[in-house]
């Protein structure tokens, strides 16, 4: 979910007349769709005030203290060598230093970055062929809507553990495969560390393949339906009208979905916990699973922090990139 | 144009066919939870299950100690209906305040919210544990509630005040003359209306916390009060490959969601994709 631009846009065309700023998303200037929907929203005049703003105290508290000061505290024992019990010193860059020079740290970093775009990458192209196949006058397209989506709905954890029956050495797979004669290519899937990270992957692209469609049938709405017969009187085959009509309209929901789901991926915690808890010897391993092997399991907070401090600067960076592309939508 | 042929019948069909293999994974749960132990190790992972054993099920729901199932089943809905509640309460205020106030700390304020919701969470995991562990609020279900209540709710705020800006404030000054107090106008005007934002704060939240591990891991990881994802953790872990069970306990972790999702899959999903257009 995120931010967006509209409220910041909104609140820079404030001073405007009774008008909504122009280049507001569709949505929410579709005359008459929700009650008020079109009416430009106004700050009270007259110094009339809503609300006490002790109201928001509260609010303004918890969230301070959750995500303020913890991660300004985490940041600190980055620089420390605490193991989370007594006393400790403040190391400088030594656990970075560590970090950097420890191939295993290297190669969950790699995870991370690998499971974070491979999964987006396959997932919208998924996404957005389901999206199209589903885009106009098929008949069943709610229900297969949400059949597809199912699998976002799940818990990360119960999917994983599904999904490690397929790939278990007796499971569905190999069993295929031997049926059709292809025993040769039976193997212990999530045991061999060659093909573990392509089998996490195919579950992690599972999960996210659904959300990616949403956002790409929710997209498809918004091309005009005589934009694109018109491309086809002219003569326009499918494959050029996909390019020039529709993938254009498609390029700011391409861009959420893709940032968003980068942003997602690189937490990923959970799937990797069931299926392989980061293993066989640390194929899979990504940083959150170090952070929390480092931190919770072998004392090492200072380690772990410093770890999370990295995962967290990689996850601005997407977080901020995606701002930025939903912020500036270019009127085509 | 754009009528239905048979070339569309055709991709209809091929569209089914895809989506029977992409839930493949919920035939061999479904399949797989109800055969008998001895069953499962003699017959294909493929087949159907000659006959309907359900003592998988029951073991699953009569573990006890660390993984028992049913009082990570009520522990989670505890915490994830008190998460909701107050992400409902404190959300709608600050938002509604963040919305229509005027002063300069009000902007100031939803950049707080705004930057907390890109701000990653593992980095305070750490010092929230220790936080927490000071005021003894690890192992607790309030703990939890007011941990994801604080985790949640820049992204509702966000929700809340956005929506409140859409709604304009001609109902509420119409209140004011009419001789309303402030209260009065947010419980009686504001309160009804906000619907909509509910329902999207609600199923964010609602999934989020339900299916979290890693939170509950950390926080609540071998007490009494552990979630359903933390006994479901703990029970698998106790079980060598023993996929009957396994997936008892799964399908019982998600018949709860899958149910909600059936019936309100319409809300989720314009939820999803609504929630984060710009």
């Amino acid at each position: 979910m995120t931010v967006t631009s509209q409220s910041t846009s909104r609140e820079a065309s404030e001073p405007a007349s009774g008008q909504a700023p122009i280049g507001q998303k569709t949505e929410d200037s579709r005359p008459g769709r929700r009650g008020n929907g079109s009416k430009k929203p106004s700050r009270p005049q007259w110094g009339l005030e809503f609300g006490h703003w002790w109201w928001a105290l509260p609010g303004i508290v918890l969230v301070f203290a959750v995500h303020y000061v913890a991660t300004g505290i985490g940041g600190f024992f980055a620089f420390t060598n605490w193991s989370g019990i007594g006393s400790f010193e403040i190391v400088g860059f030594k656990n970075f230093e560590a970090i950097f020079n420890d191939p295993t740290k290297i190669r969950s970093l790699g995870n991370t970055l690998f499971f974070a775009f491979g999964s987006v990458l396959l997932g919208n192209i998924l996404g957005l062929l389901l999206a199209l196949g589903l885009n106009r006058v098929v008949k069943t397209r709610y229900a297969l809507r949400t059949l597809f989506f199912m699998p976002v709905v799940l818990s990360p954890l119960a999917t994983a553990y599904i999904w490690k029956f397929i790939f278990d050495f007796d499971g569905p797979i190999n069993v295929l495969l031997t049926s059709v004669g292809l025993e040769h290519l039976a193997k212990p899937w999530l045991a061999d560390p060659h093909w573990a990270v392509w089998t996490v992957l195919v579950v992690l692209t599972w999960s996210s393949t659904g959300f990616a469609m949403v956002i790409f049938m929710a997209g498809l709405t918004s091309v005009p339906n005589e934009v694109e017969e018109a491309a086809a009187i002219d003569g326009a085959n499918l494959w050029q009208r996909f390019c020039h009509v529709t993938l254009p309209v498609l390029r700011p929901a391409v861009a959420i979905a893709m940032t968003l789901g980068i942003v997602q991926g690189l937490r990923v915690f959970d799937p990797i916990m069931a299926l392989t808890s980061g293993g066989p010897a640390g194929a899979t391993e990504t940083l959150a699973t170090e952070v929390y092997k480092q931190a919770f399991a072998l004392g090492n907070f200072g380690g772990g922090a410093a770890l999370a401090l990295v995962l967290a600067v990689i996850i601005l960076f997407f977080a901020v990139l995606q701002q930025r592309l939903t912020r500036s939508n270019p009127e085509d | 144009m754009f009528r239905y042929t048979k070339l569309t019948l055709l991709r209809e069909i091929g569209l089914w066919v895809l989506a029977l293999v992409f839930l493949a994974p919920f035939y061999f749960l479904v399949t797989t939870a109800l055969k008998s132990g001895t069953e499962m190790y003699s017959t294909s992972p493929l087949a159907l299950p000659e006959s309907l054993d359900f003592s998988a099920f029951v073991d699953v729901l009569t573990a006890t100690g660390n993984s028992n199932v049913l009082s990570g089943l009520l522990n989670s809905a505890i915490i994830t209906a008190g998460s909701i509640l107050l992400l409902i309460v404190m959300g709608s205020l600050t938002g509604y305040v963040i919305a229509r106030g005027t002063r300069r700390w009000t902007k100031a304020a939803y950049y707080l919210f705004l930057v907390a919701i890109i701000l990653p969470g593992q980095l305070g995991a750490v010092p929230l544990y220790m936080g927490a562990r000071t005021l003894g609020l690890t192992g607790s279900s309030w703990g939890m509630v007011i941990l994801y209540t604080g985790m949640l709710l820049p992204v509702s705020i966000f929700l809340y005040s956005n929506f409140f800006r859409g709604l304009g404030t001609s109902y509420e000054e119409a209140a004011t003359i009419d001789g309303a107090s402030r209260f009065q106008i947010f419980s009686k005007i504001v309160l009804p209306m906000m619907a909509p934002a509910t329902g999207t704060v609600t199923i964010f939240a609602g999934l989020i916390v339900w299916n979290d591990f890693f939170t509950s891991l950390i926080f609540l990881g071998g007490s009494e009060n552990q979630t359903l994802p933390v006994a479901m953790y703990y029970y698998i872990g106790s079980l060598v490959s023993e996929w009957n069970s396994i997936f008892a306990i799964v399908i019982v972790s998600m018949i709860p969601i899958l149910v909600l999702f059936l019936f309100a899959q319409k809300r989720f999903i314009q939820g999803f994709a609504g929630g984060l257009k710009g």
